[in-house]
This record gives C-alpha cells, structure tokens and sequence, in this order.
C-alpha cells in the first residue's frame, strides 16, 4: 500500500487560511454597511418599533453567520470529519439559536415579527448575493483575487504533522 | 390536509369554538410546514458537504476554493430553512 492509499479523509486537516473566515468579514462588513438602509425603511414604515425589530433581525442573521464560520474553521483545524459534523449539527443547532433569539423576544412590547421575519431574511439572502459577486469575480479571474500573507499551500494530514 | 381535518374535528367535538378550531389547525399546520421547511435544506447541506470533501480528497490544493463555494453554498441553502421558519413564526404569532 502506498502513501497515497494510506491517508484516510479522517485524517485530512486544513492549517491554512479560512476562506470562511474572510467571508464572514466581508458579509459583516456589508452587513453593517445596509443596516441603516433597512433600518431606515423599517422606520419609516412600522415606526420605532419597526427599526428596534429590524436592527436585532440584522444582528441575528450576522451572528448567525459569525458562529456558522467560527464552527467550520474550528473544526477545519482538527480534522474534515469533524468539519463534516460541525457543518451538519451547526445547521440544527444554529436554527435553534435563531428560533431561541425570537422566541424569547416575541412578546416584548418594542418586537414587530413582520419586520423582524422580513429582515432575516432580505439581509440573509441579499447579503449571500453581495457576496456571491465577489467571490464568483475571483473565481473567474484569480488575478484579482486579493493577495493574503500566507498564500502558499498550507493543506497538510495529521500523518504529515505526526512525522 | 387529512390531520388537519383531523385536528379541527378533535377540537369541535371537544366543544371548543371555531375560532379555537382555526387556531389549532393554524398552528398545526404551521408547525407541520417549518417541519417540512427543514428537512429540505438538511438533505442539501448533506449533499454538499458530501461532494465538497470528495473534491478536496481528490484535489486537496483547491481546498481552499471549495470551503468557499461550500460555505455560501451551504448559507443559500439554509437560507430555505429561515423562510419557513419566519413564515411559521408569521403564521402562529403574527
């Protein structure tokens, strides 16, 4: 049996850069750049409330993002298989941290729940597509992806890092 | 339909309103559609974890580009999950 035979993808891990990580920042940074537009229409919409209520859907549709990223770097380090059930429970435990972060407000006197559902998810979707411009320009033409410090291949197997 | 039918039935026999009636079928079937609305982005986050580590064991020096692909990928997928439940949200309290 050869080497290549011998590595398992349980074993396989990623050291590198987090591309996750990159586009979190990106989706918050974008995030924080349309919130006060949706805040501001949901203002002049449904009042105060209405603002209050976008503003703490925006957060959680950011954080959401954030703690997905968070799993899947963590677990990246480790090993693939891990990011594979970090990947798969993260999406159950995270849906039930956005039904806990409404469930627990919806009866607060400042939450409107036609603003707060609209704005996860228009900032979630309409985020995913900012987004999705960029990454699909860099995969198109490499050359303008930006340059990081570490760019070199850093993909490595725990029976490398044993040796 | 038919548990729906079911559930009115149940509660009017039971002597509650129709109004009471409405609303256990409203919240029967809302909770029946963010059920449904889950299992459809659970299957494709399976799916696409599944050919992202496929890729990256046949190429692992494109990883870096399919943790990309598969990380938005798996953020539109869930995006299905947060419409149903935000519409089962609308429907039960709204």
């Amino acid at each position: 049996m050869n080497q290549v035979d011998s590595i398992s993808i349980l074993a396989m891990r990623d050291t590198g850069p987090a591309p996750e990580a990159a586009i979190t920042r990106d989706l918050v940074k974008h995030g924080l750049i349309a919130a006060p537009v949706l805040i501001g229409g949901s203002a002049a919409i449904w009042g105060t409330n209405g603002a209050l209520s976008c503003g703490y859907g925006i957060v959680i549709v950011l954080a959401n993002f954030t703690i997905a990223a968070l799993l899947v770097t963590r677990a990246a380090r480790i090993s693939y298989a891990l990011m594979m059930a970090a990947t798969l429970f993260g999406y159950i435990f995270r849906l039930a941290l956005v039904s806990a972060a409404i469930f627990f407000v919806r009866n607060l006197s400042w939450v409107e729940l036609l603003p707060l559902g609209l704005t996860i998810i228009i900032s979630h979707i309409g985020l995913l597509f900012w987004e999705l411009r960029y990454v699909s320009l860099t995969l198109a033409f490499p050359g303008l992806k930006p340059k990081l410090k570490n760019s070199q291949s850093t993909f490595s197997t725990q029976d490398e890092s044993t040796v | 339909m038919e548990a729906l039918a079911r559930i009115a039935k149940v509660a009017a026999a039971a002597g509650a309103s129709a109004a009471d009636a409405k609303n256990n079928a409203a919240a029967g079937s809302a909770g029946f559609a963010y059920g449904l609305a889950a299992i459809g982005p659970g299957i494709g986050i399976g799916l696409i974890f599944g050919s992202a580590i496929e890729s990256m064991a046949r190429q692992p020096e494109s990883a870096g580009m399919v943790r990309t692909t598969m990380f938005l990928g798996i953020a539109f997928t869930e995006a299905l999950a947060l419409i149903g439940f935000v519409v089962f949200i609308l429907l039960k309290y709204a």
